[in-house]
């Protein structure tokens, strides 16, 4: 399980996790789940067709879900914002869908950009996800205190002078940001459990934020390694381990939320 | 003629097929997507159409029915989104997101079994991005049947439907069991959602549901308005997305044509684009129009 060709795959997970702990941490405060969910759809149509002009994949993730991330931010302005995500999410898969169908190769290639392949990362593939991760944390760091205030008392951050649409704008890049690197590895569908699944757990076990964000990175580090020892163990799918993983962790969540003083859950 | 239809097209046993059962399921999804985008429900409707996914691909494996497993996996995620909580409008994202990713991981699963241990080709295409060329003429009576009963379902909770989702306390005074609609049109949404599946491929009948219905609430002032327009959306993108894709097989070289569902969400994108400037200036005319969302609801 830690052999050679292994490792790549492990550091990567954990990066991964790190950054989808912060990012989602972020995503489940702020009620963002459904453009969570679309941009990494976007990034799948940018894979594939950096995949048929053969350039780096990378370049096409990253045109393609900031082009999106920008996309929705510009025509949620007018308009219902959930119609206009759902819109944008599947006109992008459709995208990718028309790439694939030109494109020789076929099933592996839909299926890999998918639901992830976290076991054949290369060497190579490790310096772009480490540079994009850093950014991403900094981002987020440096966003902190902005991010916080407009998620949870939108009336504080507006007397402070804060503008709600930029700070939502920036934390949308930092999205795309966060699914260019974690596409090719846990892929377009999968990554969003991620963020999803662990920081919804962590806020029904801590209020604070601070502590419920390293909670929530420590809770994706825990689903994801597991997720890499039972697919290797099994064989199946990593993604399908993730998404069981995580929503098991979300049960858990709820289930000691509920338990604890007997009061609502915290959610949103 | 020849240049906007190329030779055959209606001639076609499979074009048959696909043009009517395009146009049926597009105009339930049209239906149903009107309440869908009224309600704000686009999240709720798009995470069906993962759950139908899953059913899909674990329908492939038992070499069941593909419909059924669309329509049976639907139904049991609109059961258990209910369950977790989407009617409070508080944390519905996150109830949504949590089926949703626990639908998508089965799929991946369900899908590497397809393609691995049976040996067949072409699953995920399918399953995913629809292949409404193939449809197997004997699915018409099960999907005009399943549609019709979508139909009548909407048709009968349509007054409690529009009430409670404009307000929810006005329609609890009046007696309206909230919980029983909502759930109610849960389950229309999957059968819909399900039915377009078949269509259009399940990931993409997301665009055959919320778009037809986004773009005719923006020109219209009734409920009645509304749903024809989106009906008549969906069934001209829908056909125009057939009768483009039996083309696009002349147009390159290699003879790979496009895939119908990429036609069919480009139209409807498009239509989109287009009615954002166009309601602009019918608004300007003076012609009257839904209220537009507000920044703050818009933002949530």
């Amino acid at each position: 399980m830690f052999a050679s060709f292994m490792v790549n795959a492990w550091l990567i997970a954990t990066i991964v996790a790190v950054v989808a702990g912060v990012v989602g941490f972020f995503v489940v405060l702020r009620g963002s789940a459904f453009p969570a969910h679309a941009i990494p759809n976007g990034a799948f149509a940018g894979a594939a067709g950096a995949n048929l002009i053969g350039v780096n994949p990378l370049i096409g993730l990253g045109v393609f879900s900031l082009g999106a991330a920008l996309g929705i931010a510009r025509l949620s302005r007018r308009g219902r914002a959930d119609a206009v995500t759902a819109l944008a999410l599947v006109m992008m898969l459709a995208l990718g869908a028309a790439f694939l169908s030109q494109s020789t190769e076929y099933e592996p290639a839909i299926f890999s950009l998918l639901f992830g392949e976290i076991l054949g990362v290369s060497s190579g593939q490790i310096l772009p996800v480490v540079i994009l991760g850093v950014v991403c944390v900094l981002a987020v760091a440096l966003l902190y205190r902005r991010l916080l205030l407009t998620s949870v008392v939108p009336e504080i951050a507006a007397a402070r002078g804060l503008r709600p649409e930029r700070v939502e704008v920036a934390f949308l890049v930092v999205l795309a940001c966060a699914t260019t690197m974690t596409v090719p590895v846990v892929g377009a569908l999968l990554i969003f459990t991620l963020m999803i699944g662990p920081p919804a757990a962590a806020r029904c076990f801590v209020d604070r934020p601070g502590p419920a964000l390293v909670l929530s990175v420590v809770l994706a580090l825990v689903t994801v390694w597991a997720a890499i020892a039972c697919s290797y163990r099994t064989n199946w799918p990593v993604g399908f381990y993730v998404s069981a993983f995580s929503a098991l962790v979300y049960g858990v969540g709820r289930a000691f939320a509920a338990r604890r003083l007997r009061r609502p859950v915290p959610v949103a | 003629m020849h240049l906007v239809i190329e030779p055959g097209f209606f001639s076609s046993g499979p074009v048959g097929t696909a043009l009517v059962i395009g146009a049926v399921t597009a105009v339930v999804s049209a239906v149903v997507g009107v309440f869908t985008v009224v309600r704000g429900q686009s999240f709720a409707g798009h995470a069906l159409t993962d759950v139908a996914t899953t059913g899909g691909s674990g329908a492939f494996y038992f070499g069941v029915s593909p419909l059924l497993g669309f329509l049976g996996a639907g139904v049991v995620g609109a059961g258990a989104m209910d369950l977790i909580g989407v009617q409070r409008m508080r944390g519905r994202d996150l109830a949504t997101g949590i089926v949703l990713g626990l639908a998508t991981g089965l799929a991946a699963l369900f899908l590497f079994l397809d393609t691995t241990s049976r040996a067949t080709t072409g699953a995920t295409q399918q399953i995913l991005f629809g292949s409404i060329f193939t449809l197997d003429p004997s699915t018409i009576p099960l999907v005009v049947v399943m549609s019709l009963a979508t139909l009548v379902v909407i048709a009968v909770i349509r007054r409690p439907l529009l009430l409670s989702s404009f307000s929810s306390e006005l329609a609890a005074a009046k007696g309206i069991g909230l919980r029983r609609v909502g759930l109610l049109f849960m389950l229309a949404l999957a059968v819909a959602v399900g039915l377009s599946s078949i269509a259009i491929g399940s990931v993409l009948s997301t665009a055959l549901l919320i778009g037809p219905a986004a773009t005719a609430i923006r020109f219209s002032t009734s409920l009645r308005s509304a749903v024809i327009v989106a009906g008549v959306i969906g069934v001209l993108s829908t056909w125009l997305g057939v009768l483009l894709a039996y083309d696009s097989f002349y147009w390159f070289p290699s003879s790979q044509g496009l895939p119908v569902s990429f036609f069919i969400v480009a139209l409807v994108f498009l239509a989109y684009l287009v009615s954002g400037p166009l309601s602009a200036r019918s608004a300007r005319r003076g012609a009257l129009r839904a209220p537009r969302p507000s920044r703050v609801e818009a933002g949530t």
